[in-house]
């Protein structure tokens, strides 16, 4: 089975994926790779803020918060 | 340390920059190094705080240290990080270009640190590795091999625990030797990409006159922006010249139509790096360790527990700055109160002592009383900082604050100016975007301060004599309520008007929770409070001079103290202001009480004291009665009840603290904000109160 490409925002709490791409070239994303969230990083959603957005992942090894509007510009592999 | 490093003569080295992410320990550095000898300040014309010190090698050997913003990166797509690259590019006005730098990285998130560090290397300085926060990588069953890792980057790599004074006299002794920068550059971007990158290498040494090292990191950063740039990252904005960008932007489209991934390829070549370096030098021992952080915030960021949690530690916070801080808070009063009395006792008689007592020290001791909640608060802050909780706090109220277009970042500033706007507008140095910074300074005065109680109280007590606490309560929650609707309401139209910006962004990181030291919390109150002191002090006490001047002169001979002031420029001016404020309900004396009042808001009981003749030291109830029985010239009574809500809700919307005004100018670095808060705030206060007066009025109310 091919892996699905979603966008990262999507994913359930405790899912995990693969960084694949971004949707758009813009500051943000490029500030996002700059944090170390590059294509064939693993990332996982650890948790969702009390009142839903924004989301916690788990990028090399460390914590990173960003909201869900963000979190769509990224493209993942499941 | 690796042996190829040649040891350059002692005496070269005079300014080391301290550099690295934020959470990766350098404050704790830098305050290890400098102790207390340090200045904190703006780096001119922005408002990104620049902190400086000396540190002591030896005897007769000192190095000035610079403390650079905390970033992740050296893009330049925040001011932090276009400082950080200006000064260590020797660009930056009024700062020396360091001989070294120290990049503090925190051990425990290795990949994303050498980011920075790869990035710094790229400049050709002299560059040591602080290795920072080794203990919690031992505790973690972890091992770094520090000698590899040396090898690898080819610089000196000293571990530590900053916070524990270790390594510190390692790092010193290595500074005192001095390094040579003998950067190889380890990561390679695809054929194509390089060959263009050596193209632009070559244009921007033979146009710009850059040094190699300054032509690569700028080729690099000219690649990762792709085509939009136009001007250098020079801290004079200098542009480049026009051919060089017309032959830059031919390379970008030629490698675009190539279908090339130009933006990231530098981004993803370091990190493939780093990542291929990580491997050889980080052993881990122990596969399976428990996360204590994720077991930490599954309660504390809980959907109930983490909401529970969270309001009760910001009532607790507030509660304590209400409470405890009022018993230090009487005792400034006291010893103010006596050394006024000793004054008026010692001094003869006339305007000198009348200046010292009731100018200066009344002046500055309304000020100084604040201190204590103050400390109160950025005590809090602090320990919510070390430990971890406040990134937990801006990830929690997130949500809520982006209703209005600010971001969780906003939340510790705006809940700080409850206290005082003053720390709060201090705090809104935790918000990199400079936008989102603004919007959350310029509103953060409309959270009712406390300086606004003695105010709200006096007129609580006029409108309900002997009002019962929850009716207390009740009208004090109302004022509060409407300060908060209020500035929802101006920060969203400042995000969609004035301050716009096309996608309001927040990505941060959530650093693992952290125990806290007391001695740096202790640090960080003493700076703010310094500064506090410092600044509004100053502005204060110059303000307390002219307030008092203004309500003594001209001199009018007569011992109704009530007509010398009607006769005073402040009377003056309160009854030039009376046909402004009479459509509001107030006449010229609450004019007066109101022209005062612009100094700070407590100013206004005194002032009115003195309008109403009455001895300073009276308890409320005597003014209470005094407001209670005082009548236009028609015999109409002034203080109606509506006159009474008018007065309040002026107070909650109006700007009328010298000392904020001092810092918001200082904060934003100029008078264009502090003048444009004034104006806009100062309009919502008048119009509030007119509509509530007016439109009370035709309901019937008096």
């Amino acid at each position: 089975m091919s892996p699905k490409i979603v966008p990262l925002g999507t994913l359930s709490r405790g899912q995990r994926g693969t960084i694949y791409d971004f949707i758009e070239e813009s500051d943000t994303c490029a500030r996002l790779e700059e944090m170390g969230v590059t294509p064939g990083e693993p990332v996982e959603i650890v948790r969702f803020a009390p009142l839903g957005d924004p989301i916690e992942i788990r990028i090399r090894g460390y914590l990173l918060i960003l909201r869900k509007e963000e979190a769509n510009l990224i493209k993942v592999s499941i | 340390m690796s042996e190829n490093l040649a040891v350059k003569p002692t005496s070269s080295i005079k300014t080391i920059a301290l550099a690295g992410n934020p959470n990766s320990g350098k404050t704790t550095l830098f305050n290890a190094f400098t102790k207390l000898r340090q200045k904190v300040g703006n780096y001119p014309g922005v408002t990104v705080e620049k902190k400086s010190g000396s540190l002591a090698l030896a005897k007769d050997r000192v190095v000035n240290v610079l403390d650079l913003p905390g970033t992740y990166s050296l893009a330049v797509r925040s001011p932090d990080e276009k400082i950080a690259r200006d000064v260590l590019l020797g660009r930056a006005l009024d700062t020396p270009k360091p001989d070294m730098v120290i990049c503090v990285v925190d051990a425990n998130n290795l990949e994303r640190n050498l980011y920075l560090v790869s990035q710094i290397q790229d400049l050709g300085l002299p560059l040591v590795i602080a290795l920072n926060m080794m203990d919690e990588v031992r505790r973690d069953g972890k091992e770094i091999d520090v000698q590899l890792l040396s090898k690898e980057f080819g610089v000196p790599v000293v571990p530590m625990v900053a916070s524990q004074n270790k390594g510190i006299e390692e790092i010193k002794q290595v500074i005192a030797q001095g390094v040579e920068a003998n950067y190889r550059r380890k990561w390679l971007m695809a054929p194509d990409l390089e060959k263009q990158l050596e193209q632009i290498v070559r244009l921007l040494k033979h146009h710009e006159g850059f040094g190699e090292h300054e032509a690569f990191s700028e080729a690099v950063a000219i690649l990762s922006v792709g085509r939009t740039i136009k001007k250098s990252a020079d801290s004079a904005d200098r542009f480049y010249k026009e051919e060089l960008i017309n032959q830059i932007n031919l390379i970008q489209e030629d490698l675009k139509k190539q279908g090339l991934r130009v933006r990231s390829a530098a981004v993803e070549a370091r990190y493939e790096w780093i990542k291929s370096v990580i491997h050889k030098v980080i052993i881990d021992h122990n596969k399976q360790r428990s996360d204590l952080t994720d077991k930490i915030d599954a309660v504390l960021t809980n959907k109930f527990l983490g909401l529970l949690i969270f309001v009760g530690l910001m009532g607790l916070i507030f509660y304590m700055i209400f409470t405890i801080a009022t018993y230090p808070m009487d005792w400034i009063d006291a010893a103010f109160g006596t050394m006024s009395d000793f004054v008026m006792q010692t001094m003869p008689e006339g305007d000198l002592r009348d200046l010292v007592a009731n100018g200066i020290i009344a002046g500055v001791g309304g000020v100084v009383i604040f201190l204590p909640q103050i400390l109160i608060l950025f005590f809090f802050i602090g320990l919510l900082q070390d430990t971890g909780y406040m990134a937990r706090a801006a990830f929690i109220m997130d949500r809520v604050m982006s209703k209005v277009g600010l971001h969780g970042k906003s939340f510790i500033p705006l809940l700080s100016s409850f206290a005082c706007a003053i720390p709060g507008i201090m705090a809104a140095r935790t918000i990199e975007s400079n936008k989102d910074r603004l919007v959350t300074i310029l509103i953060a005065p409309l959270m009712s301060c406390s300086a606004r109680l003695p105010v709200y109280m006096i007129m609580i007590a006029v409108l309900i004599p002997g009002a019962s606490s929850l009716e207390k309560a009740g009208i004090m929650l109302a004022m509060y309520l409407l300060g908060i609707t209020g500035a929802g309401v101006m920060a969203w139209v400042f995000k969609s008007t004035l301050l716009k910006r096309q996608k309001p962004i927040f990505i941060m990181e959530l650093p693992p929770y952290r125990f806290p030291s007391l001695k740096a919390i202790l640090l960080h109150m003493w700076e703010r409070s310094r500064l506090f002191l410092k600044r509004a002090g100053t502005v204060i006490l110059a303000m307390s001079v002219l307030l008092w001047a203004l309500m003594t002169y001209p001199k009018h001979d007569t011992a109704n103290a009530n007509d010398a002031l009607k006769q005073s420029y402040a009377g003056r001016i309160g009854a030039f202001l009376e046909p402004a404020i009479k459509p509001l309900g107030y006449d010229w004396r609450i004019g007066v009480g109101l022209v005062g009042s612009f100094a700070a808001r407590e100013v206004f009981v005194s002032t009115m004291s003195i309008v109403f003749n009455l001895d300073e030291d009276e308890d409320t109830a005597v003014l209470r009665d005094a407001f209670r029985q005082a009548k236009w010239p028609d015999g109409r009574p002034l203080f109606t009840p509506l006159v009474c809500i008018s007065i309040m809700i002026f107070f909650v919307f109006a700007l009328q603290c010298m000392s904020t005004i001092a810092v918001v100018w200082r904060e934003t670095g100029g008078w264009q904000w502090p003048l444009f808060q004034l104006s806009y705030m100062t309009a919502l206060a008048y119009a509030a109160a007119f509509a509530v007066f007016h439109i009370g009025r035709m309901l019937g109310f008096q």
